[in-house]
Order: structure tokens, then C-alpha cells, then sequence
């Protein structure tokens, strides 16, 4: 009974939306409670919850969906440009415009599995970072990234007698800044909606056939299905997750610039959903908190909050502390971050989710040897 | 009886090695059609020409009336003509229910369905004949187990029923009983005898005799690349060809 009730979508999306509305309180005892973290948060969560359908479920490794990231920010970008500061319309054509370069380079790359699969999509991310920086400069503005600028059109908002006298205009949902606090509510409200589309693709027959072509896709094949379609669908669902952060990244501080686009962006949502769990739909968001989490927090510590942070320990005890943590905080960050996939991906390849299942297991242990433990002796003597 | 498959004149070669040549066969409607050989003899090598994992050189596989060769695995599939691997072909990281469910769908949805919204839980009628196949074969105690986690044994009996569920024309069967324990073997003659397996026209490669005379109607000898007999288990049993390239080694061993 209680087994159904977890497993039942509303229950999970209720205590989804409520752990994420309430973001702001609980993230408070550990510092995370300011809205420019907390964007991210949603924003890369998004991003991870999207790759997470085409590496969790298919198995397929794109090392280039950070491609899908930066056309989602340019075209938001251009959005507010041409036609209105209002982020629904960028959003919209974020998700369009990357799901038809989805389409493209998915198509491509998906000719090839395996490494190779994975060397195309970094080369055509990569390609689409040259060109960004490069010979697309009309459209990108190159090195300086896409910005807005007071003359800029704004068809639709010119329409309505917007008119900007001076500074910049503000990005906008119909009049709600997007700026701190509700910029984050609007990024978690698209968290929320993304994740309940993974979801429903997780527990959908689409989903479960996608799982079986990572499980073996030669017997997909001889089972009676073609396996490209399915893969290329996943690829551009994805694709389009990663245009929604692109998209929003944009909405809430309108720039765009090549970098969002390097392979070490791609890398990163690659950890993030390592590190929080391949194919299991949390772990992608935890992954992304974590390494959003770390970047801004260590990122920003220096030699002297350390001392301060280490000030009830004895001088010299404090001075070797302080010294060698150093080394893992400020620029260093990446350290702490290389560290700690290290450590999971050692002892938990399953990810942050694995020690998680391993905690409720050795809880249940404890308070009952029930059914868990009956299946594991039939699954011990089939073996 | 009509032919529901027939092989003509086919011919594959591997480098030097002439695999096939050569071949005809026909497969009866309604019939269990075994192919015995020595090792080597060229056995998978014809399966696989008939499933599309190998094209022939020349030569026609025609099934139910269509010409198969140069189509997709997928579409052959569709087609009716559905293989049962030698080394089990599963899906290990999913559950036995879902193994079976995984063929179901396909026979639904055909080659490609985008349904992301549909809940598998709704999936009423595909659940219940999953689990109902898995009780023909004795596995619906073990539906949610990983199949990567169960015996040898039960991941063959698992294909079996994976074939089964798609309800083909003409099941293919790649040794259904290596590497099996003898009280396994003979459950899964008893299997592939009775029932809705009984009744299905079947293909069945295998080096056990005492298989393929517990199952067969009508054998055929493949030795060297050539079909060198075709007929009734009582006619290979005398056909002094038959005992001269197999049986006989088969007795020294």
C-alpha cells in the first residue's frame, strides 16, 4: 500500500514541487539560500534532467549537449531583441530552435554508437563553438557575446508602446522582473513542469524500450524494433531540455556568449549526472546541485575566511589546516569538485542515488527483515 | 501442405570459405523442421541469412510469398519470422516482466511508437499477457527479477517465451537446448511440444539427437556447406550418406 502510494506520479510530483518551492528555507543552514544560486540550481537541473534521458535511458554519452545550451541563450537572446523582453516567447523558440539543431546533429552522430558516437557530438559542439566565435559573429557577436542594446527592435513590444527611454530594458513575464527571487520561481516552475515530463517518459512503454536498446539493442533490432527513431527521439527531447536552460539562463541575465558552449560545459552535465546517479530521475538534479553548489561556495572562499572558518583550533594546527585547505578553495574549486567524483565514482558508481539506496537499505535492515531480504535469497539461489 | 519459407539456390562465402552452396530448403506450414550438421556445417550461417544478419551472395529466401533478402532485421521481425538466439539475447538490467513485455509491444506498436505520455502501469492487456506467458513457462514466481540475475536455463526458457508472445509465423530456434542440464532439456522439449509452441511451424538447429528426434517431423543434413538429405527421422536414420558425414561421427564421440 504504501509501496503504490511512492510510486503513484501525483504523490511524487506534490512532494517534488513542495521540496522545490520551498528551496529558499531549506538550502538556508547551508548558504544556498541566495537567488542567484538558486537559479542555477533550477536551471542546471533542467539541463541535467534532459541529458539525463538520453544517458540514462538510451546509454548513449554526448559529450556535446552544451551546444544545445548556448543555441537556447542566443536565440533567447534574439528573442528579446527583435521581438519582446518578455521570456515567454524566448523561451518557446530556445526549445524550437535547439530541438531542430537536436534534430541535425543527433541524426549525424547517431550513425556511430559507442565512442564514436561520443567523439562526433564533442566535434560538432565544438564546431559550433568555433563558428560562434568566429565566422558567426553577425549572429553571436563573438568574443563579447550577444547583448542587448536600447535601439534594438522589439517588434511586438514596440506594438504595444513599450518604449525604452533609458538604460536597458528588463527581461520580463508579462511585468514580473525576472531578476532574484522570482526569476528562481519562474526557472523552478520549468523545473517542476521538466520533471515531470522526464517522469512520464521514465515510466512510459517509450521509456522502457529506450532502457531495453542501453540493455541490449542488437535484440531490439531482431524483437522487431527500429532502434534509430527511438534514439534520435530521445536526443532531441534532450536537445530541447538543454535549449529550456539555454532559454532561461538568457531570461534571467540576457547574455550569450560562445563559452556557454565549450566542451567543459558539456563536461560538466556529464558529472552532474554521473555523480547524482545515471537513469535514476533525482540523482541528475542532485548531481547538479552538488557541482552548482561547490562551484559557488568554495569557489568564493579565501585564505582568510579559512582562518577565520578554522579559528577554535590551536595556531599551529590552524595555520597547516588553512594551508592545505587552501589549495582546494577559490580558483581551486575544481580540485575539491575532481576530489569528490573521484570518491563517488569509486565507491559509488551508482552515484549519490546508490548511497542513498544503500542507507535505506541498512535502515530497513535494521528495523525489519521483510520482504527485501526473502527476494534477495530467491535472486541468490537462481544465481 | 503449402511452403511458408522457402530457400533456393543460396550461396555465401567467407573469404575462401564457401559456407553455403547452393542451398534449398522448404519449411512446411504447421511443421518442426530440424537442421543437423557437424560443427562448421554452415547451420547459423543459414539462420542467419534468413533473419538478415547476413546477406547471401546469390540465391532467393522467400517467406509467406515476400522476398526477405536486403530487408531490415526490424521489418523481418514484422514480417513473422522471429529467432530465438543460441547465447541467450535478453535484456539483462530489466525484469523478467518487462522482457516479455518488450516483444509484446513491438507486436503492437510495430517498428517505432512515440507514446512518452502513456503510463505503463495502463498497459493492462500487454501486462497480463506478459505475465501470462511467463506462466507458460513456469517464470511469472521470478517476474520481477532482473533476467541478467536468473540461471542459464530460465534466460533460454525467457527467450522462448519472448518468441512466443510475438505469436510468429515461423519461430526460429539456434540450438534451443545447449549447454542445458538433461532434466532442463527435456522440460524444454516437453515446452517446445506441447501448447502453443506445439503447434507453431518451427525451425530448430541442434547437435542433440535425442532433441531432434523427440521433436522433429522432418530433418535436414546440412554437412560441408550442402543440404546432403532431406525427410522423416526414420528416412535420415537409414540414409547411409547421412550416417556416413554425421551419425557416425557423432557415435565415436
Amino acid at each position: 500500500m504504501m509501496k503504490n502510494l511512492i510510486k503513484s506520479n501525483t504523490v511524487i510530483m506534490l512532494i517534488f514541487a513542495a521540496v522545490v518551492l520551498t528551496a529558499p528555507m531549506w538550502t538556508a543552514p547551508i548558504g544556498a539560500n541566495y537567488p542567484d544560486l538558486l537559479q542555477k540550481f533550477a536551471i542546471f537541473g533542467i539541463f541535467a534532467v534532459g541529458y539525463n534521458i538520453l544517458f540514462g535511458l538510451t546509454g548513449y554519452l554526448s559529450f556535446g549537449h552544451a551546444a544545445f545550451l548556448g543555441i537556447g541563450s542566443y536565440t533567447a537572446v534574439w528573442s528579446f531583441k527583435l521581438l519582446t523582453m518578455n521570456v515567454v516567447p524566448a523561451i518557446i523558440l530556445a526549445v524550437i530552435v535547439s530541438g531542430i539543431f537536436a534534430l541535425i546533429i543527433g541524426y549525424l552522430s547517431l550513425r556511430r554508437s559507442g565512442i564514436y558516437f561520443s567523439i562526433l557530438t564533442l566535434a560538432f559542439a565544438q564546431m559550433a563553438y568555433s563558428l560562434a566565435y568566429s565566422v558567426l559573429t553577425p549572429i553571436t557577436n563573438g568574443e563579447t557575446g550577444l547583448q542587448l542594446e536600447q535601439q534594438d527592435p522589439r517588434v511586438i513590444d514596440s506594438m504595444f508602446g513599450v518604449v525604452v527611454t533609458d538604460g536597458l530594458p528588463s527581461t520580463n513575464l508579462f511585468g514580473t522582473l525576472m531578476s532574484g527571487y522570482s526569476g528562481f520561481y519562474v526557472a523552478a516552475a520549468f523545473l517542476i513542469f521538466a520533471f515531470y515530463i522526464s517522469l512520464k517518459i521514465f515510466r512510459s512503454p517509450f521509456g522502457m524500450k529506450l532502457l531495453a536498446i542501453k540493455s541490449n539493442q542488437t535484440r531490439m533490432k531482431y524483437t522487431g524494433f527500429n532502434t534509430k527513431p527511438y534514439l534520435l527521439t530521445a536526443f532531441i527531447i534532450s536537445g530541447m531540455y538543454a535549449g529550456l536552460a539555454g532559454g532561461l539562463l538568457a531570461s534571467i541575465d540576457p547574455l550569450a556568449g560562445a563559452e556557454r558552449m565549450q566542451w567543459t560545459a558539456s563536461g560538466e552535465v556529464v558529472l552532474m549526472t554521473i555523480m547524482g546517479g545515471v537513469g535514476t530521475l533525482i540523482g541528475p538534479l542532485l548531481g547538479a546541485g552538488i557541482i552548482k553548489y561547490l562551484e559557488n561556495i568554495f569557489s568564493a572562499l579565501n585564505k582568510s575566511e579559512l582562518t577565520e572558518i578554522f579559528s577554535f583550533m590551536p595556531e599551529w594546527l590552524q595555520t597547516i589546516v588553512v594551508n592545505i585547505s587552501n589549495v582546494f578553495v577559490g580558483e581551486g574549486w575544481h580540485l575539491t569538485l575532481g576530489a569528490l567524483f573521484m570518491l563517488i565514482v569509486i565507491f559509488l558508481p551508482g552515484g549519490v542515488m546508490e548511497g542513498v539506496t544503500k542507507i535505506k537499505d541498512f535502515i530497513l535492515g535494521i528495523f525489519g527483515k521483510g520482504e527485501d531480504n526473502r527476494t534477495a535469497e530467491i535472486e541468490g539461489e537462481a544465481k | 501442405m503449402s511452403n511458408i519459407l522457402e530457400i533456393k539456390g543460396v550461396n555465401k562465402t567467407f573469404g575462401g570459405l564457401h559456407a553455403l552452396q547452393d542451398v534449398n530448403l522448404q519449411i512446411e506450414e504447421g511443421e518442426t523442421h530440424a537442421i543437423i550438421g557437424p560443427n562448421g556445417a554452415g547451420k547459423s550461417t543459414l539462420l542467419n541469412c534468413c533473419i538478415g544478419r547476413l546477406i547471401p551472395d546469390n540465391g532467393s529466401v522467400t517467406f509467406n510469398g515476400k522476398n526477405m533478402i536486403g530487408m531490415e532485421a526490424h521489418d523481418i521481425n514484422h514480417a513473422g519470422m522471429v529467432r530465438v538466439f543460441q547465447t541467450p539475447e535478453i535484456f539483462p538490467e530489466l525484469t523478467l516482466l518487462e522482457n516479455v513485455m518488450i516483444p509484446a509491444l513491438a507486436k503492437r506498436d510495430g517498428t517505432f511508437k512515440f507514446n512518452p505520455f502513456k503510463s505503463l502501469l495502463k498497459e493492462t492487456a500487454i501486462h497480463e499477457e506478459a505475465m501470462a506467458t511467463l506462466a507458460d513457462f513456469n517464470l511469472d514466481r521470478f517476474h520481477d527479477h532482473h533476467a541478467g540475475s536468473m540461471s542459464r536455463g530460465d534466460k533460454r526458457r525467457l527467450e522462448l517465451a519472448m518468441g512466443l508472445i510475438q505469436h510468429p509465423t515461423l519461430l526460429l530456434l539456434d540450438e534451443p537446448t545447449a549447454g542445458m542440464a538433461r532434466h532442463d532439456t527435456n522440460a524444454t522439449i516437453d515446452l517446445l511440444k506441447s501448447g502453443k509452441m506445439g503447434a507453431m511451424t518451427k525451425v530448430i538447429i541442434e547437435h542433440d539427437m535425442h532433441v531432434v528426434f523427440s521433436l522433429a517431423d522432418r530433418i535436414s543434413v546440412l554437412a560441408r556447406g550442402h543440404i546432403i538429405a532431406t525427410g522423416t527421422p526414420e528416412d535420415i536414420k537409414n540414409d547411409p550418406k547421412v550416417k556416413e558425414a554425421y551419425l557416425g561421427e557423432t557415435e565415436d564421440e
